[in-house]
């Protein structure tokens, strides 16, 4: 037999270790995506052009930024930190005023008769717009959305939207729905190349 | 050469290390797993404008980037100084975000192509007309399923 091989050396196997720690950590990256998620609509058919859905003047909030990055919303100009509020106020209409958008009875499977709002909010922007603005207004008007949506899981279901379960998501999504809106740009012709 | 002499000469033993490559290995599998391999090489600089309400992309390989800012320096000379496109590697132009779309729904599975997202990396300088330009062509390729990038913001501050 032959003699017992003596330990194999394995003080270098923390070097060939650290080598290709080293390797992942300058070839690979951590970050991780997050976004503002959207959904485009869909490119309206050319033959039916002319059929543009109606909707009452009193559901519609535009929110326009102009090219000097001004946020005009609801007729006025105002800042970005009340723009929120503002909308929200808008879609909720509290005291059911005329000039605020209408609110119809909805039945939601699972859930039962609620009061939806109507309420459109109609993002519109100019060529010029800096896209910082541009993300600053989206922002806003996703966390109007996200804090309704909340208020509302909270009232009925005592937890926030996030930590409900996929069916109540869905009924809160149906009883908040995310009616944003971006305005089909004036001049798509005239590209800048 | 330079040798450290042990004071000690009452036989003081020396430190275990049989258990480091343990260690790093573990912190090796740590950065495979959680990390992923860059993909393509920036040819535009993109600072991410902040924001709030973002929501995490949780399928990365459906994913397809357009990334939109000013040139790197090393190739202003020769595409100046204004806002372009980049697909994959090279600079390109709106027409081509048709076939970049194209290429890679082809390169999803039948079942995933539904899902594809485009995520839109802009530059927070740039100006909308081109961002615009690039929405109207994504909606031509009905690829409808975007997400507009941002970095988490880090403390509340406005424009």
């Amino acid at each position: 037999m032959a003699k017992p091989a003596g330990d194999i050396n394995a003080g270098s196997m923390a070097d060939i270790a650290f080598l290709l720690l080293i390797f992942f950590l300058v070839t690979t990256t951590m970050d991780v995506e997050t976004g503002i998620q959207r959904r485009l609509p869909p490119m309206p058919d050319e033959n039916q052009q002319a059929e543009v859905e109606q909707i009452n003047k009193r559901n519609i909030m535009v929110v326009l930024i102009n090219k000097n990055d001004r946020l005009f919303a609801g007729g006025q100009e105002m800042h970005i930190t009340m723009l929120k509020d503002k909308v929200k106020e808008f879609i909720t209409n509290p005291a059911n005023l005329p000039d605020l958008p209408e609110k119809r009875e909805n039945d939601i499977e699972g859930f039962g008769p609620v009061m939806v709002s109507r309420a459109v909010v109609s993002l519109q922007n100019d060529r010029g717009t800096s896209y910082d603005a541009y993300i600053h207004v989206q922002n806003e008007l996703v966390k109007a959305f996200n804090e309704l949506r909340d208020e509302f899981s909270m009232q009925h279901f005592g937890k926030k939207y996030d930590s409900l379960d996929e069916d109540q998501q869905r009924i809160v999504r149906d009883a908040v729905p995310m009616n944003l809106s971006e305005r089909e740009p004036r001049e798509v012709t005239t590209r800048r190349r | 050469m330079a040798t450290f002499k042990s004071k000690t000469d009452k036989g003081l033993k020396p430190l275990n290390t049989a258990s480091l490559p343990d260690i790093v290995f573990m912190l090796l599998f740590f950065f495979m797993i959680s990390t992923s391999f860059r993909q393509t090489e920036r040819v535009v600089s993109v600072k991410l404008p902040e924001a709030t309400e973002i929501a995490k992309l949780d399928r990365k390989d459906l994913a397809s980037y357009i990334n939109i800012g000013t040139p790197i320096p090393a190739y202003q000379g020769q595409f100046g100084t204004d806002a372009r496109i980049q697909l994959n590697d090279t600079f390109s132009t709106i027409d081509d975000i048709r076939d970049f779309i194209a290429a890679s729904r082809e390169s999803m599975s039948e079942a995933d192509r539904p899902f594809m997202t485009v995520a839109l990396k802009v530059d927070e300088t740039v100006r909308m007309g081109i961002v615009t330009d690039v929405k109207q062509e994504l909606r031509r390729c009905s690829a409808l399923r975007i997400m507009y990038s941002t970095r988490r913001q880090a403390e509340n501050n406005s424009f």
